[in-house]
């Protein structure tokens, strides 16, 4: 049976639409920024920016960009109505002191044991860790955005993260283009496979095992 | 009467010496305190430790102290970026040593210099890379890491305005890592676009008091026109000069 996976897009819609209402929330760079576009008009949700702004608004229109109101990405944002800003050390504070509901990062690899590889691919490659660690160990939420393979086909979520780490056991669900897995104690639970995909075909590609989320429901 | 008002950068950065460690402000291109840097550069101090997120863009700001051949050692958390090539070039050629710190850890570090912290314990980074060779603990069940103050000589910070106590208000997110490192340096240099009298700021609103400050200069305000950054999620210096490529 033929399946689609989900364009990034949908990944990110999937996401924005399990944000619950009042939920304070970092959109790491990349990847699960994409979510910010798709947030429920009829829900507050207070995004955070790591250089220090809460109540991060969408893109400015073309020439009322402002310099000093930037994402973590460097991108120019705008402020909602009731939006604060404040400096860098409160920002790792509400970071890493636990006020974060939700942490949506992206990742080269995850572990069974939701242990987070996203900050360096090692080598020769210059290190720079930015924000990643502080979110990966202080938000309430971990909730990772990736493709569920690499661009070769080799699984992305691993018996052992072979890139360095950025945080161990820290996620607590994946959405991937094929499927969403939840990262428990007791092993991985996939649930919402997309259309066509059996769950396990979804276990052969993973190459890790998995359960199906009715399997957790029923234990 | 206290007057913390320098007549120009050059003065305010006279006492520079060989050898500093320098926080600079700004993330990205929001924050840094361009006229600052470029007042360093043509000061001369060399052999200087830089502390900044990132480690310059383009030609300008650190870029520029890098390309000039003053920087010995960097303190960073986000080096990686497409514009940053003067940075790659020194640290490729083994003339600049990096150490990369947590985005906040960076900051607390420097928090901690700044309220007289011993050391502090953090979950950010234990069991990784970053944690390597430092001491670790298990508190409250959580594996951490001990981290000390990361002090500076000289701060160099960009704020909105100022007063000559010394007193400062930035402008939404260039505030970033100023009111931090204000407090941990020695000195601590501000640029202002306005020096207003004391009283012009609304003390319920002072986000920087004047006691972390030493000097405050006066800068031109410039058209500050956001510039796209290239190839994606990088930065670019962002300012009306370094738009017309100075």
């Amino acid at each position: 049976m033929s399946y689609a996976k989900l364009t990034r897009d949908e990944i990110a819609r999937r996401i924005a639409l399990d944000i619950p209402e009042g939920s304070y929330v970092n959109l790491g760079i990349g990847m699960p920024t994409l979510v910010g576009n798709h947030l429920p008009k009829d829900r507050e949700i207070f995004l955070h920016s790591e250089n220090g702004i809460l109540g991060m608004g969408p893109a400015p229109a073309r020439g009322e960009e402002d310099a000093d109101l930037i994402n973590a990405g460097k991108e120019p944002v705008t402020l909602l109505t009731g939006g604060a800003f404040f400096h860098h050390t409160d920002s790792f504070a509400m970071m890493r002191g636990g006020h974060l509901d939700i942490a949506v990062l992206g990742a080269f690899q995850v572990s069974v044991s939701g242990d987070l590889a996203n900050w360096h691919t090692g080598g020769d490659a210059i290190p720079a860790v930015g924000g990643a660690m502080d979110l990966a160990i202080g938000a309430k939420n971990v909730w990772v955005m990736m493709e569920h393979l690499t661009k070769e086909g080799a699984p992305k979520i691993v018996e052992r993260c072979s890139y360095p780490l950025t945080g161990i056991g820290v996620v607590k669900r994946i959405y991937t283009d094929l499927a969403v897995i939840e990262v428990t104690p007791r092993g991985l639970f996939a649930s919402r496979l997309v259309a066509g995909l059996v769950f396990e075909e979804l276990e052969r590609l993973s190459g890790v095992p998995l359960h199906p989320s009715s399997a957790r429901a029923a234990a | 009467m206290v007057d913390k008002i320098s007549p120009s950068v050059e003065a305010a950065l006279a006492d520079v010496r060989d050898g500093s460690t320098v926080l600079v402000g700004g993330f990205g291109g929001s924050g840094v305190p361009e006229e600052l840097i470029d007042a360093l550069i043509a000061q001369g101090a060399r052999d200087l430790t830089i502390v900044n997120n990132n480690a310059g863009n383009g030609e300008v700001g650190i870029a520029a102290l890098f390309k000039a051949g003053r920087i010995r050692k960097l303190v960073c958390s986000y080096p990686r970026q497409v514009d940053s090539h003067h940075f790659q070039e020194a640290y490729r050629s083994g003339k600049v040593e990096l150490e990369i710190v947590p985005q906040g850890t960076l900051s607390e570090r420097m928090r901690a210099a700044g309220a007289g912290i011993g050391a502090f314990y953090t979950p950010t980074g234990y069991g990784t890379d970053l944690s390597k060779g430092k001491e670790t603990r298990v508190i409250d069940g959580k594996g951490q890491v001990l981290e000390y103050p990361l002090h500076g000589d000289v701060a160099l910070v960009k704020a909105e305005r100022g007063d000559r106590w010394g007193n400062l208000v930035y402008r939404k997110s260039a505030r970033n890592y100023g009111p931090t490192m204000a407090s941990a340096a020695k000195v601590t240099v501000a640029q202002v676009y306005e020096i207003v009298e004391l009283g012009g700021l609304d003390p319920e609103s002072i986000v920087t008091p004047g006691i972390f400050v030493t000097r405050v200069v006066k800068v031109p305000r410039k058209q500050s026109a956001y510039r796209a950054p290239a190839g994606g999620s990088v930065t670019r210096g962002i300012s009306g000069r370094a738009a017309a490529g100075r």
